[in-house]
């Protein structure tokens, strides 16, 4: 069963009926002791970098995900879940002081004030790297985006996908066992379902394998 | 880059989709988010919902239709339909809709659009415009009371305005063209686009392939929406987004896909 992690940050709801419908059941948790029971996790949300990292350690659960993620459970960040992952963000006060989940090394950088931001909308991924999760999605496949923030690895091999929007940014990742994107799959269709399908054959490979 | 929109609406009266006998073949006809969920699956980059109940059963109904289409359709969709305070908003919001559109009551209360933008970002706040000619002159009224009651504001000074209020997004309707079949009123379009620096989506007035192609290029919206040409079946989401690529317009591909 794949744990969809709720920390108040955003209706989960269609996250969860979007995994069901892509054929992996899903339940939403806000507890941390459940966490090392699901055999996949996923950080979605949306909202403020400072107020998800202060619920999450509220709750324990931050802890929680470097730990899991460090046995190597497959974990996938959606959106804000994405950001999170990544060491500091310049959201709150403007410069990088404000500290991540920094599972994968990098920054979070705000929109330059020429585009229009939030970017809304369907835009293009430019596939950089094949991966399990991106299998049978077009090279560039439309899918839907809410941001006004984006991340920037250090490591540029973690890239899976860049986008274009007036500047290329980084919109998906992966790490081993970590997989993040920056784009709503349970907002983009045929695409985002396929996705969350893909993880979730990821998830039942490690837990049989 | 950003791909133009596709976007059907729906016209609900009491959880149901008023005229909704063509589709024979769907299990429950009038049912909204199975309809929202067909055009989800036949490529639809959005859909946009326009409830008309007039009584409180009415609305309750309608919050439980945005739950079930939080659950059911995975592409984004707007409500919009008697929304008057910022709890009308909250409650549409918590319910699962990604946007909300206000008309009248943002003609009559403007803050309400810069409450709805504090409280749920500007992204979920469409303000929808409704748009007559002034005979005679090249300038545009702001209609309201779904298109029966005229008002003093300029279309294109109301536009900036909601803009700076904090709008995400306009949903412009030509009263004009609205219900012709004649094409989009473009040049209202055009000049709406040309005044703001957020997305306006064409609406009123959809007859043909090229009535699309002419919104997105001389109109020079961001989106384009039609109610009944879809609803009818006259012309379909995947129709019209293939006719919009061969001119070379960015265009999500609408892909199938089985029902599960």
């Amino acid at each position: 069963m794949i744990g969809i992690i709720d920390y108040g940050m955003g209706n989960l709801r269609s996250v969860q009926k979007a995994f069901e419908a892509a054929g992996n059941p899903a339940t939403l948790t806000r507890d941390s002791q459940e966490l090392c029971g699901f055999s996949g996790l996923v950080l979605p949300g949306v909202g403020a970098f400072g107020r998800a990292m202060e619920n999450l350690h509220k709750l324990g659960i931050a802890k929680k995900i470097v730990e899991e993620v460090g046995g190597g459970k497959p974990f996938l960040g959606i959106c804000l879940g994405l950001q999170l992952l990544f060491s500091r963000s310049e959201e709150s006060f403007g410069n990088l002081s404000e500290k991540g989940l920094d599972i994968i090394p990098g920054v979070v950088h705000r929109f330059p004030a020429d585009l229009k931001v939030p970017q809304i909308g369907w835009n293009q991924i430019v596939v950089k790297k094949d991966s399990v999760l991106l299998k049978e999605i077009p090279k560039d496949g439309y899918v839907y985006f809410v941001h006004s923030y984006y991340v920037k690895p250090y490591q540029p091999e973690v890239v899976l996908t860049t986008t274009d929007y007036g500047m290329e940014f980084v919109s998906s990742v992966a790490v081993d066992n970590v997989y993040a994107i920056q784009f709503h799959p349970e907002k983009s269709s045929t695409l985002g379902l396929k996705i969350l399908k893909n993880f979730g054959e990821i998830v039942s490979e490690r837990r049989l394998g | 880059m950003l791909a133009k929109r596709i976007i059907p609406c729906l016209d609900v009266k009491d959880g149901r989709v008023v005229k909704g006998t063509k589709f024979v073949e769907f299990r429950d006809a009038g049912d909204p988010v199975e309809l929202a969920a067909m055009y989800d699956r036949s490529g639809a980059d959005e859909v946009v919902f326009l409830d008309i109940s007039a009584s409180q059963e009415g609305r309750g109904t309608l919050l439980d239709m945005v739950r079930r289409t939080a659950e059911e359709v995975f592409i984004p969709f707007t409500v919009g339909g008697g929304i008057r305070t910022v709890e009308d908003i909250r409650e549409i919001v918590k319910a699962g809709a990604d946007k909300i559109s206000i008309n009248t009551a943002a003609v009559q209360r403007p803050e309400l659009i810069a409450q709805g933008a504090e409280n749920f970002g500007s992204q979920c706040i469409v303000v929808a415009i409704d748009a007559r000619k002034v005979p005679g002159q090249q300038r545009w009224q702001v209609v309201t009371h779904g298109g029966s009651q005229a008002t003093d504001l300029d279309v294109l000074e109301w536009a900036a305005q909601v803009e700076k209020l904090g709008a995400g997004e306009i949903l412009l309707t030509s009263m004009d063209a609205d219900g012709t079949r004649d094409g989009y009123d473009n040049s209202v379009t055009a000049a709406v686009s040309d005044a703001v620096n957020i997305p306006v989506i064409a609406s009123g007035g959809a007859g043909n392939l090229e009535h699309f192609r002419d919104a997105l290029i001389i109109g020079k919206a961001d989106a384009v929406l039609a109610a009944s040409l879809f609803h009818f079946k006259e012309l379909s989401v995947s129709q019209v987004k293939e006719y919009l690529l061969s001119c070379n317009i960015p265009i999500r591909p609408g892909i199938a896909r089985e029902v599960e």
